[in-house]
């Protein structure tokens, strides 16, 4: 088990300096730069200074390895707007994101997966149909238009809850943002539960169960959702990693402080420092989700070996 | 046009005199938005120019001069009196002596001097440094090549003598927050950009990155009785759906209101009255570069100002959310000449100019947008059709914002569509055409006119403001009759303000500017 993760974790290394190498070539060859957005001085020499004092004056691999011998340290660099360091500014946006996004995946978690059940328990019936129709619909429905459908209903008509803002944390101000961002996963999860339960539904092992006399309870709980459990958590992974990025519309929307936000605003006025240090945080989590992810896959079918 | 904005002059009036008329409330919360993107910049606010940035900073932060709504110009903020002297080259200002930054120290002469030296530190490339410029020896601290500005002098605490290189209105120069003056002990330690420190009526309490700034009232503000507020919440809310489902839930006070929610707020019977429009001094136009050959002919220039027509344009597209341009100068400069008259929709006109000028086929070029709902695409797309009719094919290239600031002042483009502060100094605002203002600072069109720089030169040189201002007004009009740009509109910046929230200013340079000691809210706002 040891061995695996520590070789799960030097393989994290090559993706992880792509995808720095990746951003680093994409924003050296976009047009637009920081130094436009952060000053229109009538002196040519101010624009050349500042391209100096932000380091933009080297040329692109004199810049990257600076880069990559600072984030060696642990060093993101220095925001070019804020001047902040950028560790400091991931760091107050990282614990608003990851409270939206596990917020989102238990929503989704929660009613998604026993859709699925119920509708692949009861196939061709009523709620079959009525779960794969809200399945289908959460796939398909925009979040930003979901968010506002969301406001005007909670906030404006009924006044159970605020309409945006982070306030002091609390839940009431991460229950529509979180129910917006969690309705796509769970749609999917809801046909994903389905689609895995229908097929163990008519596996070898699971008939040999019933023949035995195993009451269908035992047999769904023992058999069936264990079996589908692999499944199920390897949607979830995958849906975490995704989430980080489509929680940038929601944040832009809900103005809550996360990760996304923080992205928009840098891609925009191309604060290339803070661009690479949000990404190169999405992508850590990634990674982590689905390392976390294939070492539950053996806690849930022991046959699965960390070869 | 004129009469809609006297209508809205009168609106304006009747706001601040229905103000007036009532007692100021003390406490309450005032909860403004900041509508320009998801995240304020920086909390060190000389480093940001963006608009988004100073709506905080005005409360938090105080310069040498403060805009004047009412006026209309800028006004002495941290000084008493100014006394000019050395032909209009040198000002001596009596400093107050009862304005203490947040953490209880008394402002000074020193701090003036240390503000504005910090701002000039060429290595750090601020962006107020294009005002700070006009004081003597500025530049030579840019550069390295002094330590302090040799034009600021302390004569003692609480007067300060300033000596400048050109007879201009200091005002003009040390009103926004780039030239905020901040307490120089405390401002050089690395806690400042995470706590900062100012002069004005609130204090910093808390920044919650990409969603909101909270700032508290300070008690010992100089000026009396004020603020008024306990407590100002500014909240990030770059989304106009969003603004316009929190302002109708009555948890914000203040919305920026874009083209369409203009005309759904107009027509809504409770929040008509909620809107406060003023015209900003941003002046929206298509650029022609005169080194692409059509563009250098001046009939071709004025062939598509007939071509266009702009009313439409304007009532249809941008729902009447903009003044017609008549020049360059906006409504609301002082020397806004009301007699002159927009270009007329006249396509006829248009093809004999174009045919006069060698092009009776037209020609093709190439235009420069962004997406900006407002001035960009939208606009471009529906000017097509026009110019086509008179034969002139423009082909599009879109871009992003920030790529257009850098393609306008490289000169890199056939024509482009943009928007430009034309205030609140008329006369910085004509001398971007002036032909020693490089391109790249705002001569974007490369101008060149010796009859203009003549012009501009008198009125610089002019004592007489009326004379000064007759002057401009003709370099205004001049400026018309070359027409080196598309004059399309003038911002009509609109705002939704909740009837509890009172003593709004139509600030013209920015209407989410606001001196927010002059805010307050009465009982009836649900933020206590």
């Amino acid at each position: 088990m040891l061995s695996f993760l520590i070789r799960r974790i030097l393989q994290t290394i090559p993706t992880v300096l792509a995808v720095v190498l990746l951003v680093f070539v994409l924003f050296s060859v976009v047009p637009g730069s920081i130094v436009s957005s952060m000053s229109d001085d009538s002196d040519p020499q101010v624009e050349l200074r500042m391209k100096k004092q932000l380091g933009l004056d080297d040329p692109v691999y004199v810049r990257f390895g600076a880069y990559i011998a600072k984030l060696a340290i642990g060093d993101f660099g220095t925001s070019f707007r804020t001047r902040e360091p950028v560790t400091t500014m991931i760091a107050k946006r990282t614990w608003p994101t990851l409270q939206l996004i596990f917020a989102a995946m238990a929503f989704a978690i929660v009613i998604g997966v026993p859709l699925g059940f119920i509708a692949a328990l009861q196939p061709g019936s009523i709620v079959d149909t009525i779960a794969m129709v809200v399945a289908v619909s959460g796939l398909s429905i925009a979040k930003f238009w979901l968010g506002l459908v969301l406001m005007y209903l909670f906030a404006l008509k009924l006044g159970w809850l605020p309409s945006f803002g982070y306030g002091d944390g609390g839940l009431k101000y991460l229950i529509l943002p979180a129910a917006a961002l969690g309705v796509s996963p769970m749609a999917l999860l809801a046909r994903t539960t389905r689609a895995a339960v229908l097929e163990i539904m008519t596996a070898d092992f699971v008939r040999t169960a019933r023949s035995k006399g195993m009451s269908e309870t035992r047999v769904v709980k023992w058999h069936v959702m264990r079996n589908a459990l692999v499944i199920i958590l390897t949607t979830v992974g995958l849906q975490f990693g995704a989430l980080m990025g489509q929680a940038v519309v929601v944040e832009k929307l809900f103005s809550w402080p996360g990760i996304g936000s923080l992205l928009v605003d840098s891609v925009l006025q191309r604060d290339i420092p803070a661009v690479q240090g949000s990404i190169l945080v999405v992508v850590l989590f990634f990674l982590a989700v689905n390392l976390l992810i294939d070492v539950l896959y053996g806690v849930i079918d022991p046959r699965i070996r960390y070869a | 046009m004129f009469r809609i904005v006297a209508i809205v002059a009168g609106l304006g009036l009747a706001l601040a005199a229905t103000a007036e008329a009532q007692t100021p409330r003390k406490g309450g919360t005032i909860r403004m938005t900041a509508p320009y993107g998801s995240s304020f910049t920086s909390l060190d606010i000389h480093t940001t120019q963006r608009a988004q940035d100073e709506i905080y900073a005005k409360a938090l932060h105080r310069s040498l001069y403060i805009w004047n709504s009412t006026e209309g110009k800028p006004v002495l903020e941290l000084a008493k009196e100014d006394v000019v002297s050395g032909g209009g080259l040198v000002h001596t200002f009596k400093l107050r002596d009862d304005a203490y930054f947040h953490n209880g120290r008394k402002m000074t002469a020193d701090d003036i001097i240390w503000s504005y030296n910090r701002i000039m530190d060429g290595t750090k490339a601020y962006p107020g440094a294009r005002f700070v410029r006009v004081i003597e020896g500025a530049a030579a601290v840019e550069k390295g090549q002094a330590k302090e500005i040799s034009g600021l002098k302390k004569i003692d605490d609480f007067t300060l003598e300033m000596r400048l290189t050109e007879k201009v209105d200091p005002g003009f120069y040390f009103f926004t927050a780039l030239t905020s003056i901040y307490p120089a002990d405390e401002a050089a330690k690395e806690s400042f950009i995470q706590k900062p420190i100012g002069l004005g009526p609130f204090k910093f309490v808390e920044h919650v990155p990409g969603s909101r700034i909270v700032l508290e009232r300070w008690d010992r503000f100089y000026k009396p009785g004020k603020p008024y507020a306990d407590k100002v919440i500014v909240s990030v809310m770059a989304e106009a759906a969003a603004r316009d489902v929190a302002f109708r839930n009555k948890e914000i006070d203040t919305s920026v209101l874009g083209p369409a929610q203009y005309v759904s707020y107009q027509a809504d019977a409770d929040l008509k009255g909620t809107i406060v429009e003023v015209a900003e001094v941003f002046t929206r136009y298509m650029g022609m570069n005169p080194s692409f050959k059509p563009f250098a002919d001046k009939r071709v220039r004025q062939a598509i100002n007939y071509a266009i027509d702009t009313d439409l344009i304007i009532n249809k597209l941008v729902k009447g959310k903009a003044y017609r341009a008549t020049s360059w100068l906006p409504l609301t400069s002082p020397v806004y000449d009301k007699t002159m008259k927009p270009y007329a929709y006249d396509p006829a006109k248009a093809k004999q100019l174009l045919a006069e000028a060698g092009y009776p086929s037209g020609f093709e070029f190439e235009w420069t947008t962004s997406q900006n709902e407002s001035w960009g695409l939208p606009i471009v797309s529906a000017v097509i059709p026009m110019l086509d009719k008179v034969g002139i094919k423009a082909k599009v290239k879109q871009v992003e914002t920030a790529v257009l600031a850098e393609v306008v002042r490289s000169g890199d483009y056939q024509a482009f569509i943009y928007s430009q502060a034309t205030g609140p100094d008329p006369q910085a605002a004509l001398k971007c055409f002036h032909s020693s203002t490089p391109q790249p600072a705002c001569n974007y069109m490369n101008f060149k006119n010796a009859e203009f720089d003549k012009l501009i030169d008198e009125a610089g040189q002019a004592d007489d403001v009326a004379k000064r201002a007759q002057l401009l007004q003709k370099a205004n009009a001049l400026l018309y009759e070359e027409a080196p740009v598309w004059f399309f509109n003038y911002n009509k910046a609109v705002m939704a303000v909740q009837p509890w929230l009172k003593g709004i200013q139509l600030n013209a340079t920015e209407l989410t500017h606001q001196n927010v000691e002059d805010l307050w809210v009465d009982e009836t706002s649900p933020a206590k």
